[in-house]
């Protein structure tokens, strides 16, 4: 596509269309709608660990006045399927039963309840009466390998449905390694050389409005599924598969979305599905807070080696990433986001000796899932430590390593080739990198020369301290992903947009509405955009993996594209103009003008389409896959204040430029990294889901799982550096993700440069820090077990 | 039980369980923009203004607001006739799933009620425990702050806040 410069539409911030009507409070999400006769469910949730259901009775339960059904493993189909919201078929091994009878986590599930009232529901939780045989657990990750370690899933038939490594009797959930070049050799003979372990704790994604799903069975008793979810066109398979129903008899809406960050990647549906199934009635299922945490899905833990081999120039001659994940009771995403730890960190430092071996194994512990950063948040954090280190021990500057190492526009990477998703990459060339001018702008905003190693030597008390570190992540799943699009014309010149691409809060519903409208020549109130529901709107794969912009984006200009040539069309026959004319013809502010200066506006043109001549319906679908995923690239800037009598650490200011090429609707853009950052930045010194010796979480709750709030905000500083992706919608490409990656090394890194110690174990809470300073070694426990600081 | 309220400058009484919670209550009376993000009082999702002062409905029984104002965000404007609050936060680009922006909104609102001209510093203050985890928080202090110059020059054009 050539470069279509300037831009009318793009490029600008026009108003979020759903805005004002969120703002008033419009009843939008999936719970603000009363259907007359409707159940409200509940889940009865494992207390063990790990533990063989060796009787379950809900005969008292189903004696309570009130309740309408209650659904055991007894009562339900016995299919294994993998809850995570992926293509077909799934990476994610099929190792999860809608109930079964063993557990595998305290908070898995047990039974369902569906009643008259809420409180009637819980009411009956209490009279299912279950014994348990009590399994011994997996509690640490790095010991669920172990010869002789309790086998979670010994269910005969738990299977990978793709070619890849899946060892179910060892806790084997997902393994993949790569090789390029010699390795050890070069490490062997590099002069200097890095080696770093980091490891990243459980984390939840918390979207303000948890899971909520109200399922129902319309007059052609066909299953209708409201829910809260990224991936429409995934639910709707997976439910189908796993209440075993045809695809056609459901029918998925996603309304608006109270946020999801990847949580509602994961297909939860099935049970409330199976419920309105049974029973016949509307029913619907909300996770409280203290579920969502625990029952819905969380970011896998990690630990993670970097070996860096590097000249004397800095120039990497060896790079090894060794990954361990913890994917919990469950594989949900366990080999892709293990994947994902080497295909968004390791092609940032183009290297001749690339080694990558990952392990994703299961624990009793809850489910890991898709989470904003998806692996990358895992391995940038090591790495960009050890890129720190690296320049110390260089003697150079950090953000001058970086620059003189990263990758650059029109260069290629063996990782692409050799690692996708499951199976092999796609060859790509960089097609837009401006990571020098970020590194540039990012710090002169931090104002990194001059407060660089400021107080590290001073006798302060409570010093400041300066980090960054460089980032990538991608754009899509190339040549796996598709999104599609279509637009009618309706009388007066407005197009309606169906897209399967799904806003869940991240304004993708205003981005692609601006991209049909630019590509169009119509004003951006004349895209009607509606996402999205499996009856109506085309096929997309949903929101992950940073692809909606770049992906369903390019969809969408593509069926904008094929609309206008109809519009031009009829606009060249109302002009009297040959169709060899039509070429000549404009589009701009919703008219068709031509050579001559002469007006025909969109509307007339409806009208004729419609009501006058050659009667037809002006129309189009389009679909796109991607051959690239090209990554957005970043680099941040940290500057924190250690307290080092308490330990305390504050970060003063953040600095985030971003590379994302065009930015479609810039506000938005920034939303976006503004959000990423903030999250970030909270997992790094705050969140974490604590468990006790019997695996129980012990803060499922916002009074005790610390999410950022106002008073805690630093100053933030975003700036988005534009480049040209050639490959994008008008040079997009991703912005939503790759911003949750940089906080912890940037973070981890300004706290070296204000005391002079190094933490791989975050959150850096006040206890590590004070642990770190004292010269103690960090907690050898991992976190799951550790016991709490709050 | 009955519980008969203000609610958004209307009298109405409102049939409701004996210990039913006041997000409840209302939600089921049709103000659907009370939302529910936790209900343990920490996430301010449910924050409606009880005489003007917010409060989390979550932790409060319906029984305990007898006879008292209630404001909702229904109660400030309607797509058609903003509040200069709401048109501030969407201008800002500070709503983005919006899940937490009604709340946001009246405590936003108590707050320029009782301090028309407030500071970064004061807006941080009436925001805080107000959880968003989509946007950096940035840009509602930035929407308060703008509502707060616009409905101040409003106010000095006559106009009056509502
Ligand atoms: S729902 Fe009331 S404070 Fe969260
Ligand atoms: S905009 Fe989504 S929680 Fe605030």
């Amino acid at each position: 596509m050539s470069d279509p410069r300037p831009f009318r539409t793009v490029g600008t911030s026009p108003r979020k269309v759903d805005a004002l009507g969120m703002a008033a409070g419009a009843a939008a999400y999936v719970d603000d709608v009363a259907i007359s006769g409707m159940l409200h469910a509940k889940f009865l949730w494992s207390p063990h660990a790990h533990a063989r259901i060796t009787r379950i009775d809900a005969s008292r339960a189903r004696a309570l006045p009130g309740v309408v059904c209650v659904l055991t493993h007894h009562d339900v189909p016995r299919i294994l399927h993998t809850t995570a919201g992926q293509g077909y078929p799934e990476p994610s091994p099929y190792d999860t039963l809608m109930l079964d009878s063993k557990v595998r986590y305290v908070g898995d599930r047990v039974a369902a309840v569906a009643a008259e009232t809420r409180a009637i529901a819980e009411e009956a939780l209490g009279l299912i009466d279950v014994e348990y045989e009590v399994l011994p657990p997996v509690l640490d990750m790095e010991r669920a390998m172990d010869p002789g370690a309790p086998v979670i899933h010994d269910e005969p038939d738990a299977r990978a449905v793709i070619p890849v490594p899946y060892e179910p009797q060892r806790n084997l959930a997902g393994h993949v390694d790569m090789q390029i070049g010699d390795p050890e050799k070069a490490f062997a003979a590099a002069p200097v050389q890095v080696d770093v372990t980091c490891h990243t704790h459980y984390g939840q994604h918390t979207p303000i409005e948890p899971h909520v799903t109200i399922c129902w069975l319309d007059a052609d008793n066909r299953l209708i599924i409201r829910t809260s979810t990224q991936v429409p066109f995934h639910v709707r398979r997976i439910v189908a598969q796993s209440c075993d129903i045809p695809v056609r008899r459901i029918r998925v809406i996603k309304p608006r979305i109270g946020g999801g960050f990847g949580v509602k990647q994961e297909v939860l549906e099935d049970l409330v599905a199976m419920l309105a199934l049974k029973t016949g009635r509307p029913v619907k299922h909300e996770y409280t807070r203290a579920e969502e945490f625990v029952s819905s899905r969380t970011r896998h833990p990690s630990r993670v080696r970097v070996r860096l081999g590097l000249e004397a120039d800095g120039k990497p001659v060896a790079i090894d990433l060794d990954v361990l994940t913890n994917t919990g009771a469950y594989g949900s995403h366990a080999l892709t986001v293990a994947c994902n730890c080497g295909s968004k960190t390791l092609p940032l430092y183009p290297c001749p000796n690339v080694g990558f071996r990952a392990d994703s194994v299961y624990t009793n512990l809850p489910v890991g899932g898709a989470y904003r950063g998806y692996g990358a948040t895992q391995a940038a954090f090591p790495m960009e430590v050890a890129m720190d280190i690296a320049a110390e021990r260089l003697g150079v500057d950090p953000v001058e390593l970086r620059r003189k190492i990263h990758i650059r526009e029109g260069q290629g990477s063996d990782v692409f080739r050799a690692l996708g998703e499951g199976k092999a990459g796609v060859v790509q060339k960089i097609g837009s990198c401006k990571l020098d001018e970020c590194l540039d702008r990012g710090a002169v905003a931090i104002g990194w020369s001059e407060k660089r190693g400021r107080d590290r030597h001073s006798p302060k008390l409570v010093k400041l301290g300066v980090g960054m570190c460089a980032l990538m992540q991608g754009s899509s799943i190339p040549e796996i992903d598709m999104g599609a699009a279509s637009l009618k014309m309706n009388d007066d010149g407005s197009f309606n947009l169906l897209v399967g691409a799904t806003d869940l809060g991240t304004g993708s519903d205003t981005v692609l509405a601006q991209i049909a409208a630019e590509a169009l020549g119509v004003s951006l109130d004349h895209v009607i955009v509606y996402s999205s529901d499996t009856d109506l709107t085309p096929f997309d794969v949903g929101a992950y993996a940073s692809s909606t912009t770049y992906l369903s984006g390019e969809a969408v200009r593509k069926a904008a594209v094929i609309v206008r040539g109809q519009v031009l069309q009829v606009a060249a026959e109302i002009l009297g103009l040959p169709p060899g004319d039509v070429d000549q013809l404009r589009t701009e502010a919703g008219e068709v003008i031509a050579p001559d200066a002469r007006r025909v506006t969109f509307a007339q043109v409806a009208l004729r389409s419609l009501y006058d001549a050659d009667q037809h319906q002006i129309a189009s679908f389009a679909s796109h896959i991607s051959h690239a995923s090209p990554p957005p690239f970043a680099a941040h800037f940290a500057e924190v204040e250690v307290d080092t009598e308490t330990g305390f650490c504050r970060v003063v200011k953040y600095v985030a430029a971003v590379d994302c090429g065009t930015a479609i609707n810039p506000k938005l853009a920034e939303g976006q990294t503004e959000g990423a950052v903030l999250n970030g930045i909270s997992y790094a010194l705050t969140e974490e889901l604590l468990f006790d010796q019997a695996g129980r979480c012990r803060n499922p709750s916002f009074g005790h799982y610390k999410i950022f709030s106002t008073r805690d905000l630093p100053e933030m500083v975003t700036i988005h550096v534009p480049s040209y992706e050639p490959t994008g919608p008008y040079g997009a490409k991703s912005v939503s993700e790759i911003s949750i990656n940089g906080p912890l090394p940037a973070i981890a890194n300004a706290i070296y440069d204000a005391i002079g110690v190094r933490l791989f174990q975050p959150p850096f809470t006040p206890e590590r820090i004070l642990a770190a300073l004292k010269g103690v070694a960090p907690p050898s426990q991992p976190p799951s077990l550790k016991n709490g600081s709050r | 039980m009955k519980l008969t309220a203000t609610i958004n400058g209307v009298r109405r009484t409102l049939e409701v369980a004996p210990r039913a919670l006041l997000i409840d209550a209302l939600r089921d009376a049709g103000y659907t923009s009370v939302k529910r993000g936790c209900e343990t009082g920490d996430c301010g999702a449910c924050t409606v203004l009880v005489d003007g002062v917010p409060l989390a409905s979550c932790v409060v029984f319906a029984g305990q607001v007898e006879g008292r104002v209630l404001t909702t965000v229904e109660g400030l404007g309607t797509p058609d006739r903003p509040h200069p609050l709401m048109e501030a936060m969407v201008d800002a680009g500070a709503v983005q799933c919006g899940f937490c922006t009604p709340g946001m909104i009246l405590s936003a609102k108590a707050l320029l009620d009782e301090n028309p001209d407030p500071t970064a510093a004061d807006v941080k203050d009436a925001l805080d425990g107000h959880l968003c985890r989509c946007t950096g928080y940035v840009k509602q202090i930035e929407a308060v702050l703008d509502a707060a110059a616009r409905l101040r020059t409003r106010a000095a054009a006559g106009g009056g806040a509502r």
